[in-house]
């Protein structure tokens, strides 16, 4: 033991532990490098667990010489506090620097470098790499799915009229600021119902109407995630407010109705949906199944949205009823000019995570016969000419998915932080 | 002239309730046969009940003003007339489904009841634990989808727990790495939809897998192929004693536990509960080998040639690639808001606690398993569960790959071999909203046990 004393790193000879160090940490590295990318084993002399351990238990040697209390150099002890605290951690390091070091380069090689972009048949792929020829070919069927291709112009016209519609709220005045709530909650979804009904399904005004069912592609994500979000806020909202009301028919119907959404899957909603709820229905009253799976899927998460801002409301202290109360409001005034804006802002967080599942769970209704985003890449992946090319169309899903979630929850974090007022 | 009576306001809502009722079963009223009424008369005929509700709650509200005195305090009005109409909403959308239903099941001449469940099913079922084959009932069939669909769930729930709890408590690691790569495998994983991922596993990765002739064989009899990955399995002779003397051995160790604990409580005395309990649990089972009569033998998988390019293995146990993609996908994606919910719980403890303990002389080990676990799990098992619950929802995802699970089977190929939309669905929402309640009802037991008692 005493021997192994000598070689712990002191301060008396700190430059060889530094150099020592450096250079066995940059042989194991380089022993990764060159048997991973070039496929040359410097070491395989050596019995084979010993060759494969070899990386790592060089560099852990120099990690522990590395390691100090305290030198004064200031990147050194960034290293030492940050990466190098104690054995176990200099070696999880390593690890992870090794498999950062195997499956990076290949994994950028097969998604860009080596990857096939050119051409319109499959045959132009020819690489290694991804072929992206496949999403390039299909991609107005991704996006817009078996909508006529002439008539792509009105969904592109109705997406761009409303994201400019939505932005109104930086525009407005501030005489009109405070009328933003009822436009977004109450004009905004109006307007974005009338261009989807004139301009994308179309029938009058000299346009040719479209079948919902030739609807699909990331547009019809949007279509359903948009709606589903109108509707499931207000709905949820009142449920919210008959779960904490003093009336108990009110009240057990609320909590009966929350508790039977939250119990089942959405996949099953989607089946009754599509299958059972037809059954419930007069002979001559027919409602379109997209309608019917917007219904479905905004009943499923009102319920959720409901268990959230019942959170909220139940955060808010006494006081504010009693001060609401005491200035002469009656119930409806009270909820919506006191007590509902101070719990919507305590519940931004919980009002997003749900709204991101809520985006997450729209592909689900490629069960019922929607073909969205997903279920466009699904069909294309089986189409007898472009067989193979599953990892390419799934993964651009994810890219496509990871975007737009990654986008929406960093918005609400932004959120949370601007409409934080208290300390 | 302002009214000063209630009589109207009531008139006017009697009015649109039989009005209501009156559209809902019978239509309307009076029908002309024109183009003008069916243009731009009829949709504001459809609203007459709420348009006679509308005026009718003016009126109340002229009343009550003018009776200031009834506004505020719960007044019986107050108090029964949202409660009434509320009630009267929700019984006529019922009674409207459920007349629409049966006139509707009258016209197919369906008739509503449960006995197709004692039908022959005479579909086959591919991955089954229990013994199924198509001879069996439409009810046997039910068993083996909740059946798959348990197995699927546990499984991902056990694995996400693990994957979970180990990238919640490395996301708090002093290694800035080890700190980076878990919030990447969170953001990365938590922000793709389920059914991305799972179609990913399964369409993408898993069928990347070599065929069964060209499998590397790993530990010697494991194999991985596209055909699913095959396992040796245990042949067993008499395997009840040995699964006795199991349970038989973990009884006795939770009363040596609670023997123990009253010990200390009372007397002071230590016993060595982990030796007691370990020696336990591998002398009994050793025991029925040896005494018992159980024994096993180990079958390995051999690989058989059917025809010239067509290999199969035999023997063994088949884990079939729609259960290994759904475990993939669901625990790596469930792992994440585990792994969320114990760095809350973790964050969660304040650091007063940490510096209390160890100044009452505790080590790492003693204040991490006496002072912080035990609070931080009251906050981390309720959202936790939550996720639970919703992996076994997000389970019936399996449809999607054909994995046989309880909305395939049974919402699936017994739904469209019966025709009995209602009974099915209903029977599938039925199990989950049970399991789901079920697992509510174990979450506010051990709530109310481990919740803070103060004195």
């Amino acid at each position: 033991m005493k021997k192994f004393y000598y070689l712990k790193s002191n301060k008396k000879n700190l430059k060889i532990f530094i150099l020592l160090g450096f250079i066995l940490i940059f042989t194991s590295i380089l022993d990764v490098i060159l048997k991973s990318s070039l496929g040359i084993n410097l070491t395989s002399f050596l019995p084979n667990t010993i060759n494969f351990l070899f990386p790592l238990i060089i560099g852990s040697i120099g990690f522990y010489f590395l390691r100090f209390e305290y030198t004064g150099i200031k990147n050194l002890d960034l290293l030492n506090k940050n990466i190098n605290t104690n054995d176990f951690n200099a070696i999880l390091t390593l690890l992870i620097i090794f498999v950062l070091i195997i499956t990076v380069p290949p994994s950028l090689n097969w998604l860009i470098f080596e990857a096939t972009i050119s051409g319109e048949t499959k045959e132009s792929c020819t690489g290694e790499g991804a072929c992206w020829t496949f999403i390039k070919i299909w991609f107005r069927r991704i996006i817009y799915g078996m909508y006529p291709d002439e008539h792509h112009w009105r969904i592109n016209i109705s997406f761009i009229a409303l994201i400019v519609l939505a932005f109104v709220g930086y525009f407005t005045g501030n005489k009109l600021r405070k009328y933003l709530p009822l436009y977004y909650i109450i004009i905004y979804p109006i307007i974005a119902f009338l261009f989807i009904y004139y301009l994308i399904s179309g029938g009058s005004f000299g346009l040719v109407w479209i079948d919902t069912g030739s609807w699909g592609g990331l547009s019809l994500t949007f279509i359903v995630a948009f709606f589903c979000l109108i509707f499931c806020f207000p709905i949820g909202m009142i449920l919210a407010l008959a779960r904490r009301s003093d009336l108990p028919t009110t009240r057990y119907i609320s909590i009966s109705f929350i508790e039977f959404w939250r119990g089942v899957p959405l996949i099953t909603v989607l089946f009754m949906a599509s299958v059972m709820f037809p059954m419930f229905l007069p002979d001559d009253l027919f409602i379109d199944k997209l309608i019917r799976v917007i219904i479905a899927i905004s009943l499923f998460e009102a319920a959720y949205v409901a268990e959230v801002i019942r959170g909220g409301l139940q955060a808010l202290p006494r006081g504010q009823y009693d001060a609401a109360k005491s200035l002469g409001m009656g119930y409806w005034k009270m909820h919506i000019f006191v007590i509902l804006p101070q719990a919507l802002k305590f519940v931004i967080p919980g009002i997003a995570n749900t709204f991101l599942a809520l985006v997450k769970d729209t592909p689900l209704i490629f069960v019922v016969g929607l073909a969205d985003f997903v279920g466009m890449i699904t069909m294309a992946k089986a189409n007898p000419n472009w067989l193979g090319f599953v990892m390419e169309g799934y993964i651009f899903a994810a890219i496509i998915f990871w975007i737009i979630c990654y986008a929406m929850s960093n918005y609400s974090q932004k959120l949370e932080l601007k409409y934080k007022t208290d300390k | 002239m302002i009214m000063k009576s209630k009589i109207p306001a009531y008139l006017l809502f009697f009015i649109g309730t039989l009005d209501l009722i009156y559209k809902l079963f019978f239509g309307a009223i009076f029908e002309p046969d024109s183009d003008f009424y069916y243009e731009y008369v009829r949709p504001f005929v459809t609203f007459t009940p709420f348009i006679f509700f509308a005026i009718g709650g003016v009126f109340l509200k002229e009343y009550r003003v003018n009776n200031t005195l009834e506004i505020y305090g719960t007044t019986k009005f107050n108090y029964y007339t949202p409660q009434f109409f509320v009630f009267l909403f929700t019984i006529l959308i019922f009674v409207f489904f459920i007349y629409n239903a049966q006139v509707n099941m009258d016209t197919r001449g369906i008739q509503f009841g449960f006995d197709f469940l004692r039908q022959e099913a005479s579909f086959d079922v591919n991955f089954s634990l229990i013994e199924y084959d198509g001879s069996h009932s439409y009810g046997r069939v039910y068993f083996v989808g909740l059946i798959n669909t348990l197995l699927v769930a546990v499984t991902s729930i056990i694995i996400c727990t693990i994957i979970g709890v180990v990238v919640g408590v490395a996301r708090l690691s002093p290694n800035y790495l080890i700190r980076k790569v878990a919030g990447w495998y969170v953001e990365f994983f938590r922000n793709i939809p389920l059914v991305v991922q799972i179609f990913f596993w399964y369409f993408a990765a898993l069928r990347t897998m070599p065929l069964p002739q060209n499998t590397e064989p790993f530990f010697g009899s494991f194999f991985l192929s596209i055909k699913g990955f095959y396992t040796p399995s245990f042949l067993w002779n008499n395997l009840d004693i040995f699964i006795y003397s199991l349970i038989f051995a973990l009884i006795s160790i939770i009363f040596i536990k609670k023997y123990s604990d009253k010990l200390r409580a009372q007397e002071g005395k230590q016993i060595p509960v982990l030796y007691i309990s370990l020696s336990l649990i591998i002398i009994l089972p050793l025991l029925s080998f040896l005494l018992g009569g159980s024994s096993f033998e180990i079958e390995k998988p051999v690989l058989k040639k059917l025809a010239k390019t067509s290999y199969i293995f035999e023997g063994g146990l088949r884990i079939p690639p729609e259960f290994i993609a759904l475990v993939l996908a669901l625990s790596l994606y469930t792992a994440t808001f585990v792994a969320e919910c114990v760095r809350a719980g973790i964050e969660g403890i304040s650091k007063g606690q940490k510096e209390a303990a160890a100044s009452i002389g505790l080590n790492r080990k003693q204040i991490l398993n006496l002072i912080v676990m035990p609070q931080a799990l009251r906050i981390i098992i309720p959202p936790t569960t939550n996720q639970y619950l919703n992996l076994t929802k997000n389970s019936s995802l399996a449809a999607l790959i054909a994995y046989p699970d309880l909305v395939l089977v049974f919402a699936g190929t017994a739904l469209m071999q019966t025709g009995r939309a209602i009974e099915i669905i209903m029977i599938v929402m039925f199990t989950y909203l049970s399991i789901s309640l079920l697992i509510s009802l174990g979450m506010n037991w051990y709530n109310k046990k481990m919740a803070i008692k103060e004195k």
